[in-house]
């Protein structure tokens, strides 16, 4: 099966969900994928050419794809995805809003969120937040178009030597509709939610940003990225790009600490694959419970000191 | 604008606990309680105050799904839609056919905006709407949180990975809504009557001559493996310790 890869980047670097969805290319072939890189900075296609998995890098090199415009990379895409049996894109804001689009084109159906490779054409997928799996096979000759759970795979080694291959812009129309605007991100040095070993996460009970303060100190004592849940957002305290749940991010870290979230299924979605979690709560009937492996009913306000003075 | 579509599918209640199915072949959906996709009420909400600050004149919905969804439609109607279509097909849908489907929808009435949410939360596909954009050939923005409408685009903030993205797009365009973008109203007892008497259409799939074939074939449906519940702990120095004997922390 000859496999063609989407890499995702941001801010001059190749995005870790790359390096993830990478790692199920090897539960689909031993050949390894093409890894096509769409940007406007040749170190991004450098840096791709290190990853394992990649046979070689397909560079294009052009200032329009400097946004990855979904409208402006599907055309591209489907073009050069006639050569191939399987394109794979991770399954980040990046890929759902793009994979679709390149689907559409090749006029073929998409699984989302690919979480195992049971044979080369059966893929298992959660649906309803998680609380069922589907498992489901397409075709023989049929394009498949995918995306891929990140939670349920690791990042691949670095210690590729790719080939790298320079590709020009096909001859195509390519669209004017769309202008990029701005981004506005909350610049952090703490480790990416979607890759970090750790993660501590706060709901509801912080009752304003300020709050939110005591759990930053944490994080920062435990190298930890912080999350939050849907109230939290919804209210102000944190940005949107904290949510983890079945709309925000699905993550998998080794160890998940959660204050004061009470547990909804939306939000036990993004957990349900880390290690081990631990949930803090004052009320003892909170569902979170009855997930957590280690539970301790406590105002988190007291508890998050007293495990600061713990960790010295 | 003249026109605005929102789509609208019925899925089990957010807040149904889902059970499988014995013969493991789908989730338990008889006698469980059904509403319109979360997402989609967004949706429709915005449609409806574009409408009524004066920018757009008709929002009208359309539903692909069994005659059951009329429910939801008639739900759509009473919040204050003007009119609906159904095109019924008694089976699952997916989203590639869905958006084809749609697809014929938008060349009969063409609307200036398509609404769609960001993703149905029973296949979490999180497809239909970018899928519809490229067979339109449409400018999209997905996981919209703030719209602001001009004169012949619009500026739509969406909700991505890396934080809050603002986009220009040119209309005729498609874009999916996600939860923060605003709180749908509730429905009044009078405009449940007075929905009755809109316009609901039905519509054969056949008419629209698209093949109904789906791509891929379900092999089961099961439950996650479950985890084991865990232990109380009654502090913070009982955690650390039981958090270093799992070399979790140092
Ligand atoms: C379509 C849809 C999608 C959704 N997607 C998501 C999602 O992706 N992610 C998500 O998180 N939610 C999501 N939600 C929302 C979800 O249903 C819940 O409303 C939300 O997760 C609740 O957040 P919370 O636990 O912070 O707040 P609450 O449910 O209000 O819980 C607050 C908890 O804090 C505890 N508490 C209060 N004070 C203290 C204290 N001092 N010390 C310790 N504990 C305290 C309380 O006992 C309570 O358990 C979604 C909902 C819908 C409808
Ligand atoms: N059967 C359907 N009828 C009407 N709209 C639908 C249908 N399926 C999907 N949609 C729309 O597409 C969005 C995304 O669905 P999905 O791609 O299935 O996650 C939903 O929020 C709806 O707005």
């Amino acid at each position: 099966m000859r496999v063609l890869v989407v890499a995702e980047h941001n801010d001059g670097a190749i995005n870790p969900s790359t390096s993830k969805t990478l790692s199920c290319v090897a539960e689909l072939t031993s050949l390894g994928s093409d890894l096509l890189v769409m940007g406007n900075n040749s170190a991004l296609a450098e840096q791709a050419a290190r990853f394992q998995n990649v046979d070689s890098v397909l560079y294009m090199g052009n200032e329009i794809f400097e946004h990855q415009i979904a409208a402006v990379m599907s055309p591209v895409i489907a073009k050069i995805a006639q050569d191939y049996d399987c394109v794979l894109c991770p399954s980040t804001t990046f890929g759902r809003d793009l994979m679709p689009r390149i689907a559409a084109a090749l006029n073929v159906g998409q699984i989302t969120d690919i979480m195992n490779v049971v044979a080369p054409r059966i893929f298992k997928r959660p649906i309803y937040a998680g609380n069922a799996i589907q498992t489901i096979e397409i075709q023989d000759n049929v394009k498949i178009a995918a995306t891929v759970r990140l939670a349920s795979y690791k990042e691949v080694e670095t210690n590729n030597q790719a080939t790298i291959k320079n590709v020009e812009l096909p001859e195509i129309e390519l669209p004017s509709h769309t202008r990029f605007l701005r981004i506005e991100s909350e610049a952090t040095e703490r480790p990416d939610l979607q890759v970090a070993s750790v993660v501590v996460s706060g709901g509801r009970a912080f009752g304003s940003s300020e709050n939110f303060e005591l759990l930053y100190s944490l994080a920062d004592k435990l190298g930890a990225a912080v999350g939050a849940s849907r109230a939290a957002v919804d209210a102000g305290y944190v940005p949107n790009d904290m949510q983890v749940g079945q709309t925000g991010k699905i993550i998998s870290p080794d160890l998940y600490i959660a204050f004061g979230i009470s547990g909804a299924i939306q939000h036990l979605a993004g957990i349900k694959d880390a290690g081990t979690i631990v949930a803090v709560n004052k009320d003892a009937d909170a569902p979170i419970f009855e997930i957590a492996d280690f539970g301790i009913v406590a105002d988190l306000f007291e508890f998050i000191p007293e495990f600061l003075a713990k960790l010295g | 604008m003249e026109k605005i579509l929102v789509c609208l599918k019925r899925v089990v209640d957010y807040n149904v606990k889902i059970r499988i199915k014995p013969d493991e072949t789908d989730v338990v959906t008889e006698g469980v309680k059904m509403s319109i996709n979360p997402f989609d009420e967004i949706a429709l909400e915005e449609a409806l105050r574009i409408k009524e600050s004066g920018q757009a004149n008709e929002v009208i919905i359309v539903s692909v799904g069994p005659e059951d969804c009329q429910q939801q439609l008639r739900t759509g109607l009473a919040m204050g839609a003007d009119r609906a279509i159904l095109v019924e097909h008694s089976e699952n849908t997916e989203p590639l056919t869905v958006a084809k489907l749609l697809h014929q929808i938008v060349q009969q009435e063409q609307p200036e905006l398509i609404l769609l949410g960001k993703q149905a939360i029973d296949d979490d596909c999180n497809q239909t709407g970018q899928m519809l954009a490229e067979l339109c050939s449409y400018s999209q923005a997905t996981y919209a949180s703030k719209l602001s409408v001009g004169s012949n685009s619009l500026e739509v903030t969406r909700e991505v990975d890396q934080g809050l993205e603002t986009l220009e797009i040119d209309l005729p365009a498609i874009v999916t809504v996600d939860l923060r973008l605003n709180d749908p109203r509730y429905v009044k007892l009078p405009d449940i009557m007075k929905a009755k008497k809109k316009s609901l259409d039905v519509i054969n799939p056949n008419d629209l001559k698209i093949s109904m074939d789906p791509f891929f074939k379900v092999i089961s449906v099961t439950a996650p493996p479950p985890r084991e519940s865990g232990i109380k702990l009654s502090d913070a120095g009982e955690l650390f310790d039981a958090l270093k004997a799992k070399g979790l922390v140092d």
